[in-house]
């Protein structure tokens, strides 16, 4: 494969395999937006597939990351999530609130762990 | 914008566009896409992509878990197909969402073509912030308003994604892992906050469970076996309690 080739094919990816399965989803609710409400069966089922989905690469990316978070320990990961949870449930389940804490506890932890 | 009582007006089109626009940079949602897009472009950095790979599909595709999803299998040589089903399942929530945001944006002279643009817009943070305000708007100005406050967010979102790569490339290794860690937390709290339903927290639950224990196994194509086993399980539970009551 040539130079240009190589340096366009993560773009070509993207479209082919990132865009295009993506945007479907969109255009099929445009040409389709009527008569379906949020509370008909399909759209629950559909609604617990996505999440389902989204929870596992959550989990994949604690539990088996790469790079710089694959160097900070696997119990250390796992109770930083935790205590990043406890947070988000106590302070009125605020997403800012849940992610502070889970980095704070993760970088003290590291800190603590290296000292 | 506090919720008022008379339809809110604008001069013309352009402002109901930079009024849009200023409610996204000043809204709560700015400050967790900036937190996931920074951890977005750590990973982009991560897994050997560009900044502009990253940029050009935070544009296109628009929404971050399909794009931590392509971020993380399209360099490691997964088949293409299973990319693809992987996003496809992830961005299924987009069509209930597309669905319910269209009635509000229709008015009596809307032209297909003027709901092009927010169809592509529609993601979480989007999404949210247009049920709750667009309804105080008179209806010719709803569009633009939606317009505006869709490139907010996309803006900022392109914005850190650059910011993340940078970091991640210049940061002491600690401090790129807490970056790295950004995707997940931010991605686990708004999954958990837009859980209102049992079904739902039930399917977090068992996709947090069933992703990893696949992944172990090695089974092939987990991430799409982890959503419709997880996902239907759920599912299953939900409709068996409906049945009891």
């Amino acid at each position: 494969m040539n130079t240009l080739l190589t340096e366009l094919w993560p773009y070509f990816l993207m479209v082919l395999v990132g865009y295009l399965p993506n945007e479907v989803w969109r255009a099929f609710g445009l040409v389709l937006a009527r008569g379906l409400n949020e509370d008909s069966e399909i759209v629950v089922w559909s609604r617990a597939v996505a999440t389902a989905i989204l929870a596992g690469v959550i989990a994949k990316l604690v539990l088996f990351p790469t790079g710089a978070l694959a160097a900070i320990s696997l119990p250390l990961r796992v109770t930083a999530s935790l205590i990043g949870f406890v947070a988000f449930l106590a302070v009125r389940r605020s997403v800012s609130a849940g992610v502070l804490a889970a980095e704070a506890a993760l970088l003290i932890g590291a800190y603590l762990s290296v000292h | 914008m506090p919720a008022m009582s008379a339809p809110v007006a604008f001069s013309s089109p352009s402002a109901a566009f930079f009024a849009g626009a200023k409610t996204a940079l000043t809204s709560v949602f700015m400050l967790v896409l900036a937190g996931t897009y920074i951890g977005i472009g750590a990973l982009t950095h991560d897994f050997g992509l560009s900044s502009w790979w990253l940029a050009i599909s935070t544009v296109l595709v628009w929404a971050a878990p399909a794009q931590v999803i392509l971020i993380t299998t399209v360099t490691t040589g997964a088949a293409l197909f299973e990319i693809a089903l992987a996003v496809t399942l992830s961005a299924i929530r987009l069509f209930p969402m597309v669905v319910a945001l269209m009635p509000v944006l229709r008015g009596p002279t809307t032209r297909l073509r003027d709901l092009l643009l927010p169809t592509h817009f529609t993601a979480v943070s989007m999404w949210v912030e247009s049920l709750r305000l667009l309804p105080n708007l008179e209806h010719q100005w709803r569009i633009p308003f939606c317009n505006g406050l869709s490139a907010g967010y996309m803006a900022t979102a392109t914005v850190f994604g650059f910011v993340g790569f940078y970091l991640a490339a210049g940061l002491p290794p600690l401090l790129a892992g807490a970056l790295l860690f950004l995707t997940p937390m931010s991605f686990l709290m708004s999954t958990a906050r837009n859980a209102r339903m049992m079904v739902d927290k039930l399917a977090l639950v068992l996709g947090l469970l069933i992703g990893p224990l696949l992944t172990v196994l090695a089974v092939d194509l987990d991430l799409m076996w982890t959503g419709l086993v997880g996902g239907t399980l759920a599912y299953l539970v939900h409709r068996i309690r409906e049945a009891a009551t």
